[in-house]
Order: C-alpha cells, then structure tokens, then sequence
C-alpha cells in the first residue's frame, strides 16, 4: 500500500491517480498507523509553507513524517517542507535535509512555470532518465544545493531538483504532471 | 533551459469541445478526453479547458469532467470558465485542476485574484484577460468579450500581477479566430511590464506565427484551439521547426 499524506495542501489527487496509473494501490490519509505500516509513503503538496508547516505540527504529523522508516518521496512544496526553513512565511521546516528553502530572485519570471531539464543527475530515483529530459516545475521557491542534492536545475540560479538522504528522496517537479518521464520516476521510487 | 510551452485550448460547452470564431458562431470539436489524450500524445506541454456557458447547473458537470480529466491526463491544466468564487476555485483544484482561471469575476472583484492565491497559491491563479484594440488603446474586455471596461490592457496585466496572479492568459479579440497571428504588439507590452508568465492567445494559423511571438516577446506560452483541433497544424511538427528555429522546446 502507498500512503499519501492527507494535509491542508491542494494536488493530492493528482499524485494518487498517476500512482494508480502505475498499478499500485494508494491510501490517502493522516492516520499514524497507517503511515507507518505503508510500503513507501508520498508527501505532495501545492500551496503555501508557513500554514502547511502549522497544519502537521498542529496534528503532530512532523513528529511521525520524521519517525518514518521506509522509503519517502517529497514533492514541490512536500520537498520544501522536508528542508530546514522556508522564505515563504518564514516557515520552520522538518529538517531532514540540511538545506534552506529561499525565494527566486526578480531577474526573471517568476514562478519558475514550465518544462525544464538539468545539469546533473544521480542516484536510483533517476534510472533510465537523462539530464535532457524535460519535467515540469511550477515555484517561486527553490531548495538551495548541498551534498544530498541528487539533481541540479538552473533557473536564475542553479538549485536542488532533487534531494536524497537515508531513507527519504524529494523532487522540485511535479513527476505527477511530467508524462512519460514522470511516470517513470515514479515507478523508479515504487520499486526502491 | 526553460522550454516555451505550446498549449492547446478546448473550449467545452455541456461537457463538449466546441470552439468559436471570433467569439460568436460556434462548431463541435469532439470529445474533451479523446482529444485530450491525443494533445498528451502530441506533447502538447498544458491544456486549457475552458466552460464557455458555465452556469450553476453546468458547474457539477464541469467538475465531473475535471475529475476525469485528471485521472486519465498526465500533464498540467488549467479549468475556467465562470469562476466567481474561491470555494468554486478550490473544488476544482480538489477536482484535479493544477491552475484555476479567472476573467470577469476578477475585473468585478479584484480581491478574487489574492484570495485564490492565499489558498491555492500563485502557480494555481490564473487571470485570463480578453483585449480588444479600439481607439488607439488595447482594452479589456469582460463576460466573454460581450462588455467592453474601463481598464487599459497592460494596467490591469500590473494590477493583477501585484494582487498575485501566478501567470496572465492574454487573448487578443482582434486575432482570435483570424489565423493572421499573435498580437505580438499588446502580447510583448504585456509580457515586459510584468514578472509573471504570460500565455500569447488568439490568432495563431502557422507554424511561423508560434515562432514570431516567441522570438519577438517575451511570452513563454502561446496557445491555440481550432488549428490543432482540426489538425490544421500538428503539435509535433510545430516543435521540431521551433526547434530548428533555435526556440527552446520540449
């Protein structure tokens, strides 16, 4: 069974229909147990930090996210969460990556909306996936770079598409939304 | 880098793609999800749905439609139509709309463009602007392009940026249904006074014409309907002589 994490953040729907497409199971929820006992656990989101960050410590879902043993994939704003502290409502972040999370700087568009590819990949996530494929990003917020970054993107400046440590994986992109290339990610996650 | 996006649009009445010309006079098109499955299948990089009628009694329809659009669509998209509300906002996006648009709503009540953005954030609030050169000034247009307003194109473009609109789709209503090209003069005015993506629509009846307003604007989306509906222009031949024009696509 797949959990996905049930909180006050928009595009859970999303994530679930494109891991049914896959052929697995998903559940989508807040329950501690349930969390816990799930093969691998989804941590999405589409929305604002500092009110997503109050909603899990409020329900004391910090605690179990970081508690979690297997395998767990952040995205956009679920990444953002996972890093130490956001620009975006001077959020506090769970701080299992050691990276802060800042605002794009106005020398261009921003949000970063649109298809983009990237100057480095690695790692398990990213099998069968080369640095010209293109995902899609939609932020005004970026993950800074670090020795958990696993995938570089540059847009103004270069940052983190995607990070790694231990146990928990989080990606930039919404792989949801991404086609075939975002499917395959997916399934490379599943199947970690 | 970042690609231009080529997006098609499906204007859908009674949960049916249908597409005018110049606003009024309008064809069938096709089914919604056959045709948006094809667009995936073309890499097309975003759809538009937009609900042409959108009254109350099409609404649960149109959510309907937008849930099963979402299970079987792998790629971003944006609904509007009618949105007047953010609980109508945050359905549809509950529904499996990544961006929600809103046209004359937001021209009544500005305010609908931040409380949108509170909630869903930026990147999910779109302001949809019809203009319409008259009288040596571009205005915007509102209920479909039915009223004309007192609001001059490129301030309202400002106006809605500051209020937190995360992207500007800007239809011009001279072009639209024309096949002549882009409005690439309100198009780039637009696009350079604000920091928001802009989406170039209206117009568009060659592969020349999706290179012009990339090249001469600073738009990163350009939109079309009827030519891809009708095959008029294929999705994959456009991004391979984009491509071979050096405009970055996917």
């Amino acid at each position: 069974m797949i959990a996905i994490l049930k909180y006050n953040a928009g595009n859970v729907q999303s994530v679930g229909n494109a891991i049914q497409r896959l052929g697995y199971d998903t559940v989508v929820t807040d329950n501690v147990e349930v969390l816990k006992s799930a093969d691998k656990v989804i941590f999405p989101g589409v929305g604002e930090a500092s009110s997503a960050m109050a909603y899990l410590v409020e329900r004391g879902l910090d605690k179990v996210i970081r508690d979690l043993t297997q395998p767990v994939l952040g995205i956009c704003l679920g990444m953002q969460l996972l890093c130490t502290s956001s620009e975006e409502g001077n959020a506090e972040g769970l701080g299992i990556f050691d990276n802060e999370v800042k605002l794009f700087p106005s020398d261009d568009i921003v949000p970063h909306m649109g298809w983009n590819d990237f100057s480095k990949l690695e790692g398990a996530l990213f099998k069968e996936i080369k640095v010209t494929d293109d995902f899609y990003f939609v932020h005004s917020y970026y993950a800074t770079l670090n020795e958990s970054t696993i995938a570089i993107n540059n847009y103004i400046v270069p940052f983190s598409a995607a990070l790694q440590k231990g146990n928990f994986y989080a990606v930039q992109f919404h792989p949801e939304k991404s086609g075939r290339v975002g499917e395959l990610l997916l399934k490379n996650f599943l199947e970690l | 880098m970042l690609k231009k996006r080529v997006i098609a649009c499906m204007d859908i009445q009674n949960g049916e793609v249908v597409k005018g010309i110049n606003f009024v006079d309008i064809q069938r098109a096709g089914d919604p999800i056959a045709l948006a499955k094809r667009y995936v299948d073309e890499a097309a990089d975003e759809l538009v749905f937009l609900d042409i009628t959108a009254t109350v009694e099409n609404r649960k329809t149109l959510i309907g439609l937008v849930s099963e659009i979402a299970s079987q669509i792998n790629i971003p998209f944006t609904v509007g139509g009618g949105i007047s509300t953010q609980e109508q906002a945050i359905d549809l996006v509950r529904a499996g709309a990544d961006k929600v648009s809103v046209n004359s709503a937001a021209i009544k009540h500005p305010e609908l463009v931040s409380e949108i953005a509170e909630v869903l954030g930026s990147q999910c609030a779109v302001v949809a602007i019809d203009t319409k050169y008259e009288d040596d000034e571009w205005w915007v247009y509102s209920a479909g392009g039915r009223i004309k307003t007192a609001l001059k194109t490129v301030e309202w473009a400002k106006q809605v940026a500051n209020l937190g609109a995360g992207e500007i789709l800007l239809t011009s209503m001279n072009n639209d249904g024309t096949k002549a090209g882009f409005a690439l003069d309100i198009t780039a005015e637009v696009a350079s006074a604000v920091n928001i993506p802009v989406i170039a629509s209206g117009g568009a009846g060659n592969i020349e014409h999706f290179a012009d307003v990339f090249t001469k604007t600073k738009a990163t989306g350009a939109l079309a309907a009827s030519i891809f509906h009708y095959g008029e222009i294929s999705i994959p031949q456009l991004k391979q002589e984009l491509r071979n024009k050096n405009i970055s696509v996917r």
